[in-house]
């Protein structure tokens, strides 16, 4: 069983409130080095089989159809669920 | 006149847009939105509220509904079509309307009596008012920030398709901005043919005496029922 991630990101140009949010708590904490905060979406969908070309193309249609809006945001990110695109532990 | 309100899971003000429908002299339709099916009406209203919990983003979901694949086309070929507030957000991520809408910059829900101004009376859901007239009705939103690339805004405002602005005056408790971070000033915009407007602020909530901060409302279902008279 496979997974595919895709990441989708508000467009530079947009305001992003709730990235703002963030950026203003986290000097309260004590992290004054970060100078600014754009907040994202994670997608993850599963497949039963491996993760094949069409499955690929499938999620970047999905993507570009219903997972993002092309006026405000950016599918930055459609690729297969790996170790190395997971990401690895902090 | 028939006048269909649609319905979603999560639609809020579909019985508010009704009665205003009905007030206004029109027989209002109620249309599901899992029917594919606008059982013939004359105009439709996609009424305010959180369809679909606004999971994914405000309107994204109700914009693949059956009653949409019907609506869509329908309105493409002239069918009048309001959206208020959630019904702006299904046409903005329908493509049937320009731009998005975003959180408000301000981060908090807004409710207030608002001021605005009629910059378009050549619309279907606008011909009863007088042009630069200025309106109050209600407005209420978490994610009503109307954005759109420049490019897109220079072309609204080129065109004429800036339905409705908003009106920012000292000692409005707006600190000169608009109530939500909307580019421009926009409250409403409609399309090239100007059968589809829609807007952020309820005039469906303005429509009777003793309810509402005016009756400013009652012009945009009165215009629909002369434009359909006329078309």
């Amino acid at each position: 069983m496979g997974t595919v991630v895709i990441d989708v990101m508000l467009k530079s140009e947009i305001l992003d409130p709730q990235g703002q949010a963030v950026a203003g708590a986290l000097p309260r904490l004590g992290f004054t080095q970060f100078t600014d905060v754009r907040q994202g979406k994670r997608f993850e969908l599963a497949v039963d089989g491996e993760v094949t070309e069409e499955v690929l193309a499938a999620a970047r249609e999905a993507a570009e159809k219903l997972l993002s809006n092309p006026v405000i945001e950016d599918v930055v990110r459609v690729a297969e669920l790996t170790d190395e695109t997971a990401g690895q532990p902090a | 006149m028939r006048i269909g309100v649609v319905t979603f899971p999560g639609s809020l003000d579909d019985h508010d847009a009704t009665r205003a429908i009905r007030v206004a002299g029109g027989e209002p339709v109620a249309l599901w939105h899992g029917d594919a099916d606008l059982r013939g009406v004359d105009a439709v209203v996609l009424p305010g509220g959180f369809s679909y919990g606004d999971y994914l983003r405000c309107g994204a979901i109700a914009r693949f509904a059956p009653v949409m694949d019907v609506l869509v086309p329908a309105a493409k070929g002239g069918l009048p079509v309001l959206g208020i507030c959630n019904g702006f957000q299904v046409l903005c991520e329908s493509h049937l309307l320009p731009g998005a809408l975003i959180r408000n910059d301000h981060r908090k829900f807004v409710c207030r009596d608002q001021v605005l101004r009629v910059e378009n009376t050549a619309t279907a859901w606008t011909s009863d008012f007088e042009q630069g007239q200025e309106i109050t009705i209600v407005l209420k939103n978490g994610e009503g920030g109307f954005v759109a690339d420049q490019r897109t805004l220079d072309e609204l405002e080129g065109e004429g398709r800036v339905a409705f602005r908003y009106v920012v005056r000292d000692g409005d408790g707006l600190n000169g901005r608009n109530p939500n971070g909307s580019y421009r000033d926009i409250a409403g915009v409609t399309n090239e043919r100007g059968n589809v407007v829609g807007l952020m602020p309820h005039p469906e909530h303005c429509v009777e005496p003793g309810y509402g901060p005016s009756l400013d409302g009652l012009p945009f279902f009165t215009s629909v029922l002369t434009s359909v008279v006329n078309a």
